[in-house]
């Protein structure tokens, strides 16, 4: 029976059960000292003093210090824009690092935060990309002259296909800002002593993270140790090069004692970068039957108040997805990226796909309303069909690898009673006493299973590969050790699983080490649905290469044939013989032992490095429904139902699969109806705690129905393609789609992310797009 | 200013001098070590930090420690028998994937038994109306339901040794 | 999230309670369940020197049937009013708004005189006590006096309750009609409402408002309209008159008129 494939329960689950869980905040050497950082209560403004003499007296701070006591460079970052560690001249958004404290308890650090005095000049702050690129703007770096800092146009707009078409359509669309808030916020633990830097960290990326601290630094690799346990969550919002990763080591070397800092939430939620915030303009040129004829993305991609390398690459994925599951024979892109006075902006769960997805999806739907045609018929006359595989694009970014996109939809109305559905839909309208029902689909295809070679260096990584060791034991135990880094996944479960089906070895006797450049030699780290695509690839290969070694040990000491061993339950046996077999655990130990070995093998050959590639990304897909009820009076919106039909291709472990999904659909459903980070005209923030940004609860989400549709990935032999962020990609159109369905007969195309009671009532007031 | 505050947390009684203003979550984990509660947010919505307080649920971060002066609080560590044999819903999480991350774990999971002290066969709205204190960002709550659900079912929970799969 | 530095007094009773008050005035502040003083301190929004914990004072924690009134301590814990049988027999739009407040956690430590003298017009009880015309009872260094639920709440975050005094109960009527409802709407189950109200028919019918107001405040108009026998859509209508409900990014005045009247019309109507 094969594990891969199975519902195995997690490894990871007993110590976080009981406590026993190592996150960062539970470390504590001796001589811990905290730290904590002055953050600007200003958007834009010019810092004329810090005054610290108040900090410096209170009771327990050991130290406080700025810019300027520091002399640091800047943090690693877009040539020329890069981000100060602390803010030096100037201030950019509410939250950026000014001063830092550093005290003998966290109490004491808050306090001494309190008692630095800054004096500001107060700028004035552009809060949106309209204000930014307004004439006259107020600007955040004066001599670039524009707070457009990129603009990439497009080659050829195709006016003549718009010109010419029977019928077009423009939407201006808004991807709201969101937070990722992971439950845990940032932490690290600095502890810099004579024989090097140990950093633990709540990151993604943990030999990314060494090699850029020791860069910054200036100090060998060698002596710079990253380790992430226990990681609370990431999301994509984890692997920023944020001030504290680099200010605790310095801090921690000054003072020769272990340096740590507890992120609070209020500080996490200006200080860990955003994602989305990015306003597309869009046109689509379509024909009477809903065939699509040209489509014209212009995205504008807010950055914030500096411009993160990732959230750079945001448009530029967004742009190569805004095509989806379609043929779409001319598609023109264009974009920029524009600097406003808020947080930063950088990845956050789907990167740049949910935008595309988004785009696309709302534009079948606008089709739909034109032609007065079926929202799932206008699809079907687009979709690239089955057999179309591998599919170019109009990006050299995205050659899509399978799919089955009409199938997937097949699947989803299996699974709902859409019929049934449009009939109650109808039904509801006229009754006062039920809801208005709305039914938005989304079908949707995404970017993930970062990448080929050279796909990951843009974003400024080591490689696109991804790092598996497997060392067998002399007992026949195995440890995997990967540079993959999971942050909830259950890659300890994945990886052993996918060991355990091609080393015949036992998943109880299979352990996988993570998040610590000490043991793990190299790695990337855990971003774009990345781990089973590439690094379970890798777990495979290296298994079977021990495995081949393996059997020439096997058929060396049973007298046979290497081709006729064959591997299960923890033997190796000759094939038709079962009784000529060996244990692993005695071919392990035969493996240390020069004297058992057939003569061209060297002791120590059951352990293998890959660095494992993959030629392609992956492209997930599915098709999602959702059914919204709307308070006909409050204009309340409540999702009743969420049909999720995913192709990830081979899925290794469906429990961990399904949460996955579940996870990325519910922050879907809440970008769509409940969250929006949002600033006031000063560049104050509105939603700066979670009393006021509205990450769901168990009340307020559905339950999800599932099913599944697999075309498995060509480009690794495991067939997976991933599906970490699946979820998170195709539900914020589904959502959208089901709102505006549900007012339709009010002639309403448009409602903008999140839809909130206020805004649908206002649109059943008359006020409609 | 310190004050002498003393509690049993587990069956253990911790007693220490502390500074007044000391949140009780503070207090468990850096006082006495007891690292499996969380910290989450700072506005008392996230609930990673809840504990049981005289056997009630309540978060931990807006208690000070010396409300909780000679009362007795049970954290996720006390939640597993003397000879490590899960709870019913330490059991129920671990079978029904009620946790990825695990951060806000500890804190679904004292929820989670408060509330089935109290409603032993709860409906899937009890459920999740019971858990409205508590955020998670990885799970999208179902199958911490299916989890809950599982421990309602199964009060006697099942006694798998840790390392065993099913 | 950490509270600054205050000097702790815990009180075994209410006269320990009062004179610390008396010793402290205004650098003192009273904790009892903690749910509205300690978020404030942690966000160092409250600053108090003084921190009068009276937490442990048992003898203000009770819910008694008085005859024609309920009694209920004010330190007894939202929990308890939600289950007491007492309060679901006599007075069931109190013990019902009580199962709204917050999330489970909070209801095992707020108080309802914790919660009654913070003020907050967005709070849920504070429009029962409204609703129900209950009565207060203040005790300070001259004795206890008596205030009416329309006196109690006097300005944003402020009640007649003053530095060295003490809410130690509420006296509620016993209502033994059945038309009464509680509506809270909000985003998410834990948050507080972005409108709600409390209502309580009879002769001398309640509508109490949350967060219609710099303070809770009760509808007036519509519960004249209630009183001389109004149809429940005429009641509803007047729901915001008289009223000044704010704009936040929950929602802006317009929106909250709207829902002030929706929901009078569901708690009269369900």
């Amino acid at each position: 029976m094969s594990i891969v494939g199975a519902k195995v329960i997690r490894k990871e689950d007993p110590n976080l059960l009981t406590g026993r869980g190592q996150f960062v905040d539970d470390i504590q050497p001796v001589g811990t000292t905290h730290m904590a950082f002055v953050r600007s209560t200003e958007a834009h403004a010019l810092i004329r003093n810090i005054d610290v003499t108040a900090a410096l007296e209170c009771e327990g701070v050991v130290g406080v210090w700025t810019a300027a006591d520091l002399n640091l460079p800047a943090l690693p970052g877009v040539p020329g824009l890069e981000r100060p560690a602390l803010a030096t001249d100037k201030v950019r958004f509410v939250g950026e690092a000014i001063a830092v404290v550093v005290a003998e308890s966290k109490y004491a650090a808050a306090d001494g935060t309190e008692l630095v005095i800054v004096d500001y000049e107060t700028l004035a702050a552009v809060t949106s990309i309209d204000e930014a690129t307004a004439d006259n703007a107020p600007l955040l770096y004066e001599e670039l002259g524009s707070n457009t800092v990129a603009e990439v146009p497009t080659a050829d707009d195709h006016q003549a296909i718009f010109d010419a078409a029977p019928h077009t359509e423009k939407i201006k669309l808004v991807n709201n800002r969101c937070t990722a808030a992971p439950i845990e916020t940032n932490a690290c633990l600095a502890d810099y002593g004579p024989a090097g830097l140990t950093v633990w960290a709540s990151f993604q990326a943990p030999h990314h993270l060494r090699n850029r601290i020791s860069a910054w630094l200036g100090i060998p690799q060698d002596q710079c140790r990253v380790i992430t346990p226990d990681v609370g969550g990431g999301f994509g919002q984890k692997i920023n090069f944020t001030p504290e990763f680099f200010v605790a080591p310095v801090l921690s070397k000054i003072l020769n004692r272990p340096v740590k800092y507890s992120q609070t939430r209020s500080e996490a939620m200006t200080s860990m970068y955003h994602g989305r915030a990015q306003e597309q303009e869009v046109d689509i040129a379509f024909d009477d039957s809903g065939k699509i004829l040209a489509l014209r993305v212009f995205a504008s991609q807010d950055m914030g108040g500096y411009a993160d390398g990732t959230g750079m690459g945001m448009p530029v994925l967004t742009t190569a997805m805004s095509a989806g599951c379609y043929v779409i024979p001319n598609v023109s892109i264009a974009w920029r990226n524009v600097l406003t006075n808020t947080t930063p902006i950088a990845a956050y769960r789907g990167a740049g796909r949910p935008e595309a997805t988004y785009l696309i999806e709302r534009a079948m739907d606008h089709i739909s309303y034109k032609l007065d045609m079926d929202p799932t018929e206008v699809r079907r006359q687009n979709y690239i069909p089955e057999d179309s595989f591998p599919y170019p694009t109009h990006s050299e970014l995205a050659v899509y690898d399978s799919g089955n996109f009409e199938g997937a939809l097949d699947e989803l109305l299996n699974i709902m009673d859409y019929e049934g559905l449009k009939e109650e839909q109808i039904a509801n309208r006229t009754n006062p006493e039920k809801p208005l029902l709305g039914i938005g689909f989304s079908s949707w295809l995404e970017i993930a299973g970062f990448g080929p070679p050279g796909s990951l260096e843009g974003f400024g990584h080591l490689g696109s590969w991804e790092s598996v060791q497997i060392r067998i034991q002399p007992d026949g135990s195995a440890i995997i050790y990967t540079g993959a880094s999971p942050h909830g996944q259950g890659t300890v479960t994945t990886f052993a699983q996918i060991a355990s089906e091609y080393l015949g070895i036992d998943f109880d006797k299979i352990s996988v080490r993570h998040g610590d450049t000490a043991t793990i030699p190299q790695g990337i780290g855990t971003m774009g649905s990345r781990q089973v695509a590439v690094g379970g690839e890798g777990v495979k290969n290296a298994s079977l290469k021990i495995v081949e070694n393996a059997k020439s040990i096997a058929a060396h000491k049973l007298e046979a044939n290497p081709e006729d061993i064959e591997v299960t339950d923890g033997n190796l046996f000759v094939k038709g013989t079962p009784s000529k077999s060996l244990t692993w655990a005695e071919v392990a130990t035969f493996s240390f032992q020069r004297l058992e070995l057939p003569e061209d093998m060297d002791p120590g050959s059951l352990d293998t490095t890959i660095l494992q590639e993959v030629p392609n990304f992956s492209f997930p897909s599915g098709a999602y429904a959702c059914v919204i009820e709307i308070d006909k009076q409050t204009g309340d919106a409540r999702i009743r139902d969420m049909y999720l039909v995913d192709d990830c291709g081979t899925v290794i472990n469906p429990l961990l699969a399904e949460g996955q999904v579940h996870g990325g659909v519910a922050q879907g459903i809440a970008q769509a109806l409940y969250e929006e980070f949002s600033y006031d005209e000063n560049g104050q923030p509105t939603t700066a705690t979670f009393i006021d940004y509205l990450m769901p609860g168990a009340p307020d989400l559905p339950s999800y129905k599932s099913g599944r549709i697999n075309t498995p990935n060509p480009n690794n032999s495991l067939g997976a393609k991933g599906i970490g962020e699946s979820g998170s990609v195709g539900t914020p159109p589904a959502v959208m789609n089901a709102v505006v369905d549900a007012v339709r007969h009010l002639g309403v195309t448009h409602i903008d992310m999140p839809a909130t009671p206020q805004k649908i009532w206002e649109v059943l007031q008359g006020g409609s797009k | 200013m310190s004050y002498p505050t003393s509690m049993t947390i587990n069956g253990t009684n911790y007693a220490k001098s502390v500074d007044p203003r000391t949140l009780l979550v503070h207090f468990i984990r850096e006082e006495c070590g007891l690292t499996g509660t969380h910290v989450g947010c700072d506005t008392s919505n996230c609930g990673a930090c809840t504990v049981l307080l005289d056997g009630d649920a309540v978060k931990s971060c807006t208690v000070l420690a010396v409300q909780a002066n000679n009362h007795k609080v049970t954290t996720v560590e006390g939640l597993a028998s003397e000879d490590g044999a899960f709870s019913p819903v330490q059991e129920g999480f671990r079978q029904e994937h009620g946790l990825q991350c695990g951060y806000c774990t500890p804190g679904m999971l004292m929820a989670a038994t408060a509330l089935l002290k109290e409603i032993p066969k709860p409906t899937e709205e009890e459920i999740r109306q019971n858990l409205e204190g508590n955020l998670c960002r990885c799970t999208g709550y179902e199958m911490i339901v299916r989890s809950v659900q599982w421990a309602a079912d199964n009060p006697d929970g099942v006694p798998v040794a840790i390392g065993e799969s099913s | 999230m950490i509270p600054a530095k205050f000097d702790y007094k815990p009180a075994e009773s209410k006269e320990e309670a009062l004179s610390l008050l008396a010793e402290y005035g205004d650098d003192a502040k009273l904790l009892a369940g903690g749910h509205s003083l300690l978020p404030l301190m942690k966000l160092r929004l409250a600053t108090p020197e003084v921190v009068v914990d009276i937490g442990s004072v048992d003898d203000l924690s009770y819910i008694t049937d008085k005859g024609d009134v309920i009694a209920i301590g004010a330190l007894t814990k939202h929990r308890q009013v939600e289950q007491s049988d007492i309060l679901k027999e006599h007075v069931p739009l109190l013990a019902h708004t009580a199962s709204h407040v917050g999330d489970p956690q909070v209801r095992n430590r707020g108080t309802i005189g914790g919660s009654l003298c913070h003020g907050d017009p967005a709070s849920d009880l504070p429009a029962a006590i409204l609703a129900t015309r209950a009565t207060l009872v203040i005790s300070g260094p001259s004795g206890d006096r008596t205030v009416t639920s329309d006196d109690f709440f006097t300005d944003f975050w402020e009640t007649e309750v003053n530095e060295d005094e003490l809410l130690t109960e509420i006296l509620i009527p016993k209502y033994t009609g059945e038309k009464w409802g509680f509506e809270k709407f909000n985003r998410r189950a834990q948050d507080w409402a972005i409108v709600g109200c409390a209502v309580q028919g009879g002769d001398n019918p309640g509508i109490g408002m949350v967060n219609m107001g710099s303070t809770p405040v009760r509808a007036a108009e519509a519960e004249n309209a209630l009183r001389s026998g109004s149809s429940s859509e005429e009641v509803a209508g007047l729901a915001d008159s008289g009223l000044t409900p704010p704009t936040d990014i929950h929602g802006n005045e317009s929106y909250r008129r709207h829902l002030a009247k929706i929901l009078v019309q569901r708690a009269l109507d369900n």
